[in-house]
């Protein structure tokens, strides 16, 4: 029982990492960017091939990729993306994805379709039991690390948002774009910074998760629907938001398969509409903003 | 005194190209019976890239799951083949009636929320569709596709050969139809309050337009015809099997829409042929990257602005003037 619930917090906490890049895209945007998985993609390659060649140490690839990605992710905002920002939801979402079926390809073409995996030091294999019976909770070390550094990151994210001037500068860029960059901030840096630090969150993710997720090219499209559910059921106004999201994902997608894995990932999906029926504009929105 | 009524006539008369473009298709089978089979293949897309127009072009509903629809049609007519009778006609109605029934129900989902909202439902219907048809093994198949079709002769003469061409002409024949009668459909009135809650919602329901109702009538019709086109491909090959419902197939679809050009359905035509074109010689150069020129199409496609591709003295000379969003 609690061994399926650390394991959903685990697995949800390491979609918030994947997502949050996507959730402050299209808060400040309005952007649909349906690449995103792509970026993590490109992390958890980027680790592979410096574990394996290279023989880089795991702890330092993740900052790494990180970087790395992040630095890809504004390169590819100046170029390509800025011009789209304008354009009608279809066609940033027809972008995105041939975008997205572009990196498919590239690394199927480069690398090959078989699945990568990533050896873990010896610290983090292995797992600890506390307890027995019903309640007894097993934690598999990996998992626990992954739960830290999420924890970690969120925390500063928040503090970020919160507590700096650039936290409030974005802020009220998300807001309203107009009024913000009407007094003095200039939101095309803002958002070439935040878009930066979303794909190299998206990167990291995908280094962090590669274990766990499973990494080939197949990612960027497998994974684009639990992003997007994590974005349109958190909302795109808080990060508050999407953080309960996914940990409501990671926990019912974990249970679900564990209680009932005849249905597969229809609970997940059914869950979905429902919310979004009910609430179209994501559970956790606040209100006024736009 | 007329005038204004004229024009508007005008927009909706048949031209003499159309008929050259329908008697065309219908003379392909014979002229070129090698490629009966592809007619076949590109009438039945044709036919679904136009019912998801109605919604996308001339509604300006984005969907990302309109393979919901022709995967349900296409499972219906397979089973009705399998279990109740084999003759074709009967099927495809029937698969019309239920995909329409599964319209009016989804479209309680796209009714609300923002472009993204719609994205997510639309999507997550076909993929609950999809994990359905996989779970139901026992009805459907599961993986491994629904087998043992047989399907009648069609209204009880033609059989279907092995070449295709009787299928070809049964596809192009029901697409036929259901072109006429959506032709009329987005000519007429009720199609002219479709393209008022498009472009401007408010507005429309300011004006008197009921736009939930008109919603949840022309997702109703789309579903439809995505049925039939989902029957028809069922019934031409005897097979069902789970990529009708895939996400592929969905977005396949966008793209061949909008290569085509949306809110006009000829559209749907014009794309099909070029996106199967297209698959048809890209594949055979490199069979297994065919994913990587589709997604650079569309990036390009894209950027240059979609409006714009068969205008190429626009391409240059200035960012030019953005769409409204």
């Amino acid at each position: 029982m609690l061994t399926i619930l650390f394991d959903g917090i685990a697995y949800g906490m390491l979609l918030f990492v994947l997502a949050v890049g996507l959730a402050v895209t299209l808060g400040l945007m309005n952007f649909i960017n349906l690449a995103h998985g792509a970026f993590a993609m490109a992390g958890g390659y980027l680790t592979v091939f410096a574990m394996q060649k290279l023989g880089i140490p795991f702890l330092l690839c993740l900052p790494l990729a990180f970087i790395v990605v992040g630095a890809v992710g504004a390169l590819l905002e100046r170029t390509l993306y800025r011009p789209m920002y304008a354009k009608p939801h279809l066609d940033q979402v027809l972008f995105s994805i041939g975008l997205a079926f572009m990196a498919v390809a590239a690394v199927d073409f480069f690398v090959g379709s078989s699945q990568q995996n990533i050896q873990l030091p010896e610290w983090l294999r292995g797992r600890t039991e506390i307890g027995d019976g019903a309640l007894m909770l097993g934690m598999g070390h990996y998992r626990l690390f992954i739960i830290a550094i999420c924890a970690l990151l969120t925390v500063v994210l928040q503090l970020i948002l919160s507590k700096t001037s650039f936290g409030a500068r974005l802020r009220a860029a998300v807001d309203d774009p107009r009024v913000a960059a009407g007094l003095g901030i200039n939101v095309n840096v803002v958002f070439l910074l935040t878009f930066a630090v979303g794909s190299g969150l998206a990167g990291l993710g995908g280094a962090l998760g590669a274990e766990i997720l499973g990494l080939d090219p197949t990612f960027p499209l497998k994974y684009m629907i639990y992003f997007l559910i994590v974005v349109s059921v958190g909302g795109t106004s808080s990060i508050t938001g999407p953080l309960l999201a996914a940990l409501l994902l990671g926990i019912a997608d974990v249970a679900g398969k564990y209680f009932i894995p005849k249905m597969g990932a229809f609970t997940v999906y059914l869950l979905m509409i429902l919310i979004l029926m009910w609430r179209p504009q994501g559970l956790f929105t606040r209100k006024g903003g736009r | 005194m007329m005038d204004f009524q004229s024009t508007l006539l005008a927009k909706a008369r048949w031209r003499p190209w159309e008929f050259v473009v329908w008697l065309a298709a219908f003379a392909l089978p014979l002229l070129w019976p090698s490629r009966a089979l592809m007619v076949n293949e590109i009438a039945i897309v044709a036919l679904f890239a136009m019912s998801l127009d109605l919604i996308l072009g001339y509604t300006g509903i984005v969907s990302l799951g309109h393979a919901a629809f022709f995967g349900f049609g296409a499972y219906v007519a397979a089973l009705f083949a399998k279990l109740v009778m084999p003759d074709p006609t009967v099927g495809l109605v029937v698969a019309i009636v239920l995909s329409g029934l599964l319209g009016a129900v989804a479209s309680v989902t796209i009714l609300r929320g923002t472009d993204l909202t719609r994205l997510m439902v639309t999507l997550g219907t076909a993929l609950l569709l999809l994990e359905l048809a996989n779970k139901l093994d026992w009805l459907t198949g599961g993986a491994d596709g629904l087998q043992g079709v047989t399907m009648g002769p069609v209204l009880g003469f033609f059989d279907f050969d092995l070449y295709g061409r009787v299928a070809a002409w049964y596809s192009l024949a029901v697409m036929l139809l259901l072109f006429l009668f959506m032709r009329r459909l987005v000519h007429s009135p009720f199609g002219a309050t479709l393209k008022a809650v498009r472009d401007n919602r408010l507005r429309a329901m300011a004006i008197g337009i009921p736009v939930m109702s008109r919603l949840s009538v022309i997702y109703t019709v789309a579903a439809a015809i995505a049925g039939a086109a989902g029957a028809l491909l069922a019934q031409t090959t005897g097979f069902a099997s789970l990529d009708v419902l895939a996400f592929d197939r969905s977005a396949d679809l966008v793209v061949m829409l909008v290569i085509g050009g949306v809110g006009w359905l000829y559209g749907g035509i014009v794309g099909a042929i070029i996106f199967k074109v297209l698959q048809d010689t890209l594949s055979t150069v490199t069979p297994q990257y065919w994913m990587f020129w589709i997604g650079l199409i569309l990036v390009l496609l894209m950027l240059i602005g979609r409006d714009r591709l068969f205008k190429p003295w626009t391409w240059f000379g200035g960012a030019g003037k953005a769409v409204k969003p």
